[in-house]
């Protein structure tokens, strides 16, 4: 890719980032900084460039070290946020006899 | 060669699925500004990274699986186990851990570009060299300053701002003399000195800390956000450098959505980001009263945040007072309490014997709209209940709910029966303003942390709120 292509990219993103917030909620913040920041563990695919086409000792080391602080930024991101938004998924239907011990027919 | 091996880097195949990739996290940002679709966004946003993922590991010539896969099977093995077992009052912290190390990955991925290009002894062109540079300082200043922020929420250190003397001047000097080591390596790219590299990272992780080390724990979420902007933009440097297409993409989206909603945090608490920064305040308010006139920090909330708040909640007790009869609101709080039951959401009224002008004052008013008699609580009969309320809505009332009642023996009111509304997990006040009610005090109830001021005519706020709910 040439430097101006990347620089159109990159400034298109920018803007699609702009406009993509847009009025959110107070509530929803925490999580979407959350979301976010997991996504921003995509960096992790760097650490795995670096370790997967290496051939020098301390670049396996920086570059596993990595790879283990991107794949916690994503998955720990990732789960964190889904917790995090447990609080609006619908509620449980409430239901007689849930474990079907008490011998209904 | 592995056999996994099958898209070419860089080539039209890789391309084609981070494109893929980056559109998912594009759509799971989207979905994630909406209560009723931020779950299934933050999925589709997994989806994408998961894509990305593999399709580097297929991309040719990866080897040195035994690192890779360690380093994968270890950082989500750590991601799982914390994310599982941390608690829910705990889950900012948690944002600040998980911010650093991914700053902490783009420092690394900088350092260790860097000396690949040492290695191969030629010169390294520019536009790679200088998002190397950006990347590395960003990067180390995100993970200096996301674990300050993770220490400080987690009271491992004081949270408190602490002030260095001569704070100002010493950032600065560290930044200019960043830049200026970043220039020297960029005049020098044909050898550039490694150790000035890592005299670079230093230098920026002491600028990381120097800079979140003054401010307040109150102002953490801001700050964490702000850092988080930052670790977007740096992943995008690294994109650059490794001409990585999802990187650019994915890290810009974060970099340019972070900073809009760095500042919508800072504005609904009601602070500026160069104030959190700069004015090293924030922390926990100044107990006492607060002398009259003196602004006390308050959280303000729109109908749109009071709506999703309720809506999720498992139980809301609705505190009406004398603003709801002068508003005649009792109608449309009628309407907000039957939205909410059709959502399943169990709805009470608590009555205080003195609220309104005169006692049965709200009982009329509310059996005017048809609420329920069975639905209408008296005091001691709901304040026990308050611990396991979610919501408490005040609607009009003031004096009763004051908890400088119980809790400040000088106060004027001291030791009238109040509804315990401060016990609520979240207490909502529509009110028009912060000024004071009958008795002519201040209400402590305002300036609580879990409390949320809706400046409105309570009618309107509660039309407003009733149609908010339907929309969700």
């Amino acid at each position: 890719m040439s430097l101006m292509t990347e620089i159109t990219i990159f400034v298109l993103a920018a803007f699609v980032g702009f406009e993509v917030i847009s009025k959110v909620p107070t509530t929803l913040h925490t999580p979407l900084m959350s979301q976010t920041n997991a996504i921003h563990g995509i960096v992790m695919l760097g650490g795995l460039i670096v370790v997967g086409y290496a051939d020098d000792s301390l670049e396996y080391v920086i570059g596993t070290i990595a790879i283990v602080f991107g794949a916690i930024n994503i998955v720990g991101g990732f789960m964190v946020t889904d917790r995090m938004l447990g609080m609006f998924s619908k509620k449980p239907k409430p239901k007689a006899d849930a474990d079907g011990k008490g011998g209904g027919p | 060669m592995t056999p996994l091996a099958m898209l070419e880097p860089g080539g039209d195949g890789a391309t084609a699925l981070y494109i893929v990739a980056f559109s998912l996290f594009i759509i799971g940002v989207r979905r994630g500004t909406h209560p009723t679709t931020a779950k299934q966004g933050n999925l589709i946003a997994a989806a994408g990274m998961a894509i990305a993922v593999a399709t580097t590991l297929l991309l040719d010539g990866i080897g040195n699986w035994g690192l890779l896969v360690a380093g994968l099977g270890v950082g989500t093995a750590v991601g799982v186990i914390a994310s599982v077992r941390v608690q829910m009052t705990e889950m900012p912290q948690m944002v600040a851990l998980y911010n650093g190390v991914g700053g902490g990955a783009v420092a690394l991925i900088a350092w260790s570009e860097i000396r690949h290009g040492i290695s191969l002894g030629h010169e390294i062109p520019l536009d790679e060299l200088i998002p190397v540079l950006f990347a590395a300082v960003v990067g180390s200043v995100s993970f200096w300053g996301s674990n300050i922020a993770f220490a400080k929420l987690q009271d491992l250190i004081p949270t408190k701002p602490l002030a260095v003397p001569g704070q100002q001047v010493i950032n600065a000097l560290l930044l200019i003399g960043i830049v200026a080591a970043c220039v020297n390596i960029a005049i020098n790219n044909d050898d550039p000195s490694q150790a000035i590299f890592i005299a670079i990272l230093v230098a920026a992780a002491v600028l990381g800390n120097l800079v979140v080390l003054p401010i307040g724990g109150a102002d953490m979420p801001v700050v964490i956000s702000l850092l988080n902007a930052f670790t977007g933009l740096s992943a995008a440097a690294a994109g650059f450098a490794l001409d990585n297409v999802a990187l650019i993409v994915a890290g810009t989206l974060v970099g340019s959505s972070g900073t809009i909603l760095t500042m919508e945090m800072a504005t609904a608490m009601n602070r500026s980001v160069g104030n959190v920064l700069f004015a090293g305040f924030g922390g926990a308010p100044s107990g006492g009263g607060g002398g009259p006139g003196e602004e006390r920090p308050h959280t303000s909330i729109g109908a749109q945040d009071a709506a999703i708040k309720l809506a999720y909640a498992d139980s809301v007790v609705i505190v009406p007072g004398y603003g709801l009869a002068v508003a005649q609101a009792q109608h449309a709080i009628k309407e907000v309490g039957d939205e909410l039951e059709k959502r399943g959401v169990t709805v009470n009224y608590a009555i205080h014997p003195v609220a309104g002008r005169m006692p049965g004052h709200m009982n009329v008013l509310l059996a005017e709209a048809d609420v329920p008699y069975e639905q209408l609580k008296e005091m001691e009969e709901i304040n026990p209940e308050m611990p396991r309320t979610d919501v408490a809505v005040v609607v009009g009332a003031n004096d009763v709910t004051n908890p400088a009642a119980k809790n400040d023996p000088d106060s004027p009111i001291a030791g009238m029966p109040i509804i315990e509304v401060d016990e609520a997990q979240q207490v909502i006040v529509i009110k028009r303003s912060l000024s004071p009610g009958f008795a002519g005090i201040d209400n402590d109830l305002f300036y609580e942390p879990n409390t949320s001021m809706l400046f409105a005519d309570a009618k309107q706020a509660a039309a407003d709120i009733a149609s908010e709910i339907q929309n969700l």
